[in-house]
């Protein structure tokens, strides 16, 4: 702040309060006792209005307003340039409560960071803080029960794209994943009837009941042979790879849904899941606990399977 | 004592001039040295000017009323930077006309959303049905915005206002070369690309300030 300024608001500021106490001095040179000889002059219905000064308690209460605006400026900044006794700022006081918090939580962050995530799972307060953090940065996508949506994977279940060890789901949230697959209608035979078959047999693999429909048995024969080209990522037995994110087709987990129209779009224009990197976004120990709570998610879902 | 106060009370012109003057300290201590802080006036380092995609998808945004339910603003407080991203500082707002801070979160705080781990198909399918991806959501949805175009008329326009009249510093070949793009890449620009654009970019300029 320039010179010119500084001066500018005290001069406003000292203006004020000098001219704010004169004001009530000049309103309080009578006394009660005087003012209730003298009147105004104005009558209504015979009620005489008088020239009383201000009641006591207001009096006393303006003169404590200016009290208070003394010691305010003296205490915090507002005088022009002068930054108060307490060098308060409001930018100080965020690091404050931060270091607050950073005080009370580091070390439990530390702590939770050196326990195996296998047995941190067994610590209710670090699955609550996970749980929460969980809420603030994951469930946008993944949902507040962790059950995904279309396109963003459950992860309530035991099924993983990934993998769901420990050290995979950190390696996911930290590094982030990005799946790639092709579209592949051109592969296969780049006709609306090739794409169809393939769909169907795709479904198939989780679904044996279909072969009994014999149209559809035949278009799942016709599709066979070309899985071939499919099994690069999926797999000759279509269980899928987690190096690579290529989902297992076998189970009744779909992530961009179960109908044969869905499949059918995933053939055609491909699938490009991305699961942002948070590396730079949360602390190690953070991604450690958030893991953890992710993983308990899964072992809760297994035990009650 | 003096019956002086009477001169006031009788004189309306007289009364209201002084109540004028008396209401004005506040302002001139407070408000108008603000006009002349470098704090205020200059921008951060960091910060970009709009590019004409994100300028139309931020006039979108102000034409759907995203600010209504939105604030593009992070106090210092804990709960608040721990939650959206570093707090907001003044020179990140020097070349907002209008600036969008709002007064209401029914939504979360955007001012940070572009550093936010979401990917762009995110931002699209939540605005064209934001239960699909957040069941809990009250957003309405903006299915529209997929299927109708960027309308260009005025962009240029919009970038020459923003450069003359505001300080904004584009420069006449950086327009050109916006102008270009707009003939060129963007020509098909649908009203969600741009406002899914302008969402990306926010933020941007407190990268490195994020925790």
């Amino acid at each position: 702040m320039s010179d010119f300024w500084s001066w500018f608001i005290i001069v406003i500021v000292v203006i004020n309060l000098l001219g704010c106490g004169g004001l009530l001095l000049w309103n309080n040179q009578i006394s009660a006792e005087e003012a209730a000889k003298e009147t105004t002059g104005h009558s209504f219905d015979g009620i005489q209005e008088r020239n009383a000064p201000l009641p006591r308690w207001w009096l006393f209460l303006f003169i404590g307003t200016l009290i208070f605006s003394a010691v305010y400026l003296v205490l915090y900044p507002g005088f022009g340039k002068f930054d108060g006794v307490l060098g308060w700022t409001s930018d100080n006081q965020y690091q404050k409560e931060v270091a607050v918090m950073e005080k009370s939580t580091g070390p439990l962050f530390e702590q939770y960071g050196q326990v195996a995530i296998e047995e941190l799972v067994e610590y209710p307060e670090a699955l609550a803080v996970g749980g929460r953090l969980f809420a603030n940065n994951c469930a946008i996508c993944h949902g507040s029960d962790a059950r995904g949506a279309k396109g963003y994977p459950n992860l309530a279940d035991d099924d993983w794209l990934y993998g769901g060890e420990p050290d995979q789901i950190v390696t996911s949230i930290t590094k982030g994943r990005k799946a790639a697959m092709p579209p592949m209608a051109a592969a296969i035979g780049n006709t609306d009837e090739a794409v169809r078959d393939m769909a169907l047999y795709v479904q198939s693999l989780s679904r044996p009941d279909l072969a009994k429909d014999s149209q559809k048995a035949a278009a799942i024969e016709r599709a066979k042979p070309k899985f071939a080209m499919c099994a690069a990522c999926h797999g000759q037995d279509a269980k899928g790879n987690i190096m690579m994110g290529a989902p297992n087709l076998t189970d009744t987990t779909w992530l961009y849904g179960p109908r044969v129209e869905d499949i059918e779009y995933t053939i055609r224009h491909g699938r490009s899941g991305h699961m942002p990197p948070h590396e730079s976004l949360l602390s190690k120990e953070r991604i450690h606990v958030i893991a953890a709570y992710v993983y308990s998610l899964s072992q809760g879902a297994n035990s009650a399977e | 004592m003096s019956n002086a106060h009477e001169v006031v009370e009788k004189n309306v012109g007289l009364m209201i001039v002084l109540t004028l003057i008396a209401v004005s300290f506040g302002g001139l201590a407070e408000i108008v040295p603000l006009f002349w802080q470098k704090a205020t006036t200059e921008p951060l380092e960091t910060l970009e000017p709009y590019t004409a995609l994100e300028m139309e998808g931020r006039d979108i945004y102000i034409r759907e009323g995203c600010h209504v339910c939105h604030t593009q603003m992070v106090r210092p407080l804990r709960a608040e930077t721990e939650r959206f991203g570093a707090y907001s500082v003044a020179g990140e707002d020097v070349w907002e006309h209008p600036f969008l801070w709002g007064s209401k979160r029914t939504g979360p705080d955007l001012a940070r959303v572009g550093l936010r781990p979401i990917t762009e198909q995110w931002h699209r399918e939540h605005l064209r049905d934001p239960r699909q991806v957040v069941p809990e959501s009250n957003m309405p949805a903006y299915p529209w915005l997929q299927e109708t175009p960027v309308d260009w008329d005025l962009t240029e326009r919009k970038l020459s206002v923003f450069k003359n009249a505001f300080g904004v510093p584009y420069t006449d070949e950086g327009i050109a070369e916006q102008m270009s793009k707009v003939n060129g890449e963007w020509a098909n620009a649908t009203e969600e690309d741009a406002l899914v654009a302008y969402l990306l970019s926010l933020g941007q300029e407190r990268k490195e300030a994020v925790q």
